[in-house]
């Protein structure tokens, strides 16, 4: 296991994904051996925990469902509290290779907050449409906040580092799409450094994205919402003493 | 204005008051979101004994029909409330997902620790 790898702790949000789970587990294990695996059973009523158990995971149940913004605050207290330097999120439906969790990692030793990013050239996802402009634009003004060029800003899959770690173990917002946009808005504001590199994104194992077009409008307001109400909040100071790793 | 109107406006007041102070000395309502209440309690009773007073004040930043101050009043007043009782609803929801990734992170630490007594005690009885 690479040096940096046995102070990471993969976080993996799970609502009713018992299909998936075990199995993704246990490719995490098998492309990163000995790394610790918290399975953050987001309120499932389902068979996700005892999945995740078998596989030979921590799994941490949530008795209610509070949404991915939720159940990754749990990752990240769960990491400050048991000595976890990093955190890596990774999706319960296997659309994240594990493989690229070390790149991510790689990353932290100059950056806060490294984004696994869908656009930047690898991988053959792609959204059309409304959905797609929205990303676009959603980009270009979290770029700028971040003061660094991000094409895929809505990406799940994102490793952080011991600063993030602190400042969002207690700020990482539960609305929806908090988790992605807002969370980078309050990171970049408190000063994290933030980055992407470019992964691939293979299909999930269950359920399409949207194409509707009256959705993905919908989901352009909202996506603009949030942005609108991230910027208008003070920004949070970071945890003083920490330092980037 | 009649004799029964009169009683009728101060009777209103007087229950709508009783009402919020019985629920506040029974522990029903907490001060803090029985404000409002009183407050507008306490305008209706002033105008339900004093009616002139409407008037007077309805004069003095010149609304001309009287009535429409207690709408426009009436209306601020629930407007208060709700947003009170929005603001209040966020900060609960802050807290109840705080308490459940608590109870969570608790949960893991009991697994934990029951998984290592039953350990030792089968230890313990092997060693006897």
């Amino acid at each position: 296991m690479p040096p940096a790898l046995d102070k990471t702790l993969i976080v993996m949000p799970a609502f009713n994904e018992e299909e998936s789970v075990r199995q993704v587990v246990l490719e995490v294990f098998a492309k990163l051996p000995g790394v610790a695996v918290l399975v953050v059973d987001d309120g499932s009523t389902d068979n996700t925990s005892s999945e995740a158990l078998a596989a030979g995971a921590l799994v941490a149940h949530l008795p209610v469902n509070l949404g991915v913004g939720g159940a990754m605050r749990l990752g990240f207290r769960y990491a400050l509290k048991n000595g976890f330097d990093n955190v890596v999120q990774v999706d319960s439906d296997g659309q994240h290779d594990p493989a690229n969790v070390v790149a991510l990692v790689e990353q932290l030793d100059t950056a806060d907050l490294v984004l696994g990013a869908r656009f930047a050239g690898e991988g053959n996802y792609d959204a059309r449409g409304p959905r797609r402009w929205a990303m676009i634009a959603l980009s270009a003004f979290l770029s700028h906040t971040a003061h660094t060029r991000l094409t895929d800003t809505t990406s799940g899959f994102r490793a952080s580092g011991p600063r993030a770690v602190r400042l969002f173990a207690e700020h990482y917002p539960a609305e929806y799409l908090g988790d992605t946009i807002e969370s980078l808005v309050i990171a970049a504001r408190s000063g994290c450094v933030i980055t992407q590199i470019p992964v691939a994104m293979r299909p999930r194992a269950g359920g399409r994205p949207s194409q509707n077009p009256l959705k993905s409008a919908a989901y352009l307001g909202r996506a603009a919402l949030a942005l609108l109400f991230a910027l208008a909040r003070p920004p949070v100071p970071l945890h003083r003493g920490a330092t980037v790793a | 204005m009649t004799l029964a109107t009169y009683i009728f406006g101060v009777a209103s007041a007087v229950l709508s008051l009783a009402v919020v102070i019985e629920m506040l000395r029974r522990r029903r309502l907490r001060e803090r979101h029985a404000v409002w209440w009183l407050v507008a309690g306490t305008l209706a009773l002033v105008i339900g004994v004093f009616p002139a007073s409407l008037t007077w004040a309805a004069g003095l930043i010149g609304i001309a029909v009287p009535l429409n101050l207690v709408f426009f009043v009436s209306v601020a007043v629930l407007f208060l409330v709700c947003i009170q009782h929005s603001a209040e609803l966020t900060l609960l929801e802050a807290k109840t997902r705080t308490l459940a990734e608590t109870t969570a992170l608790q949960e893991m630490r009991i697994d934990a620790l029951e998984k290592l007594l039953t350990a030792a005690t089968n230890q313990h009885r092997e060693s006897n």
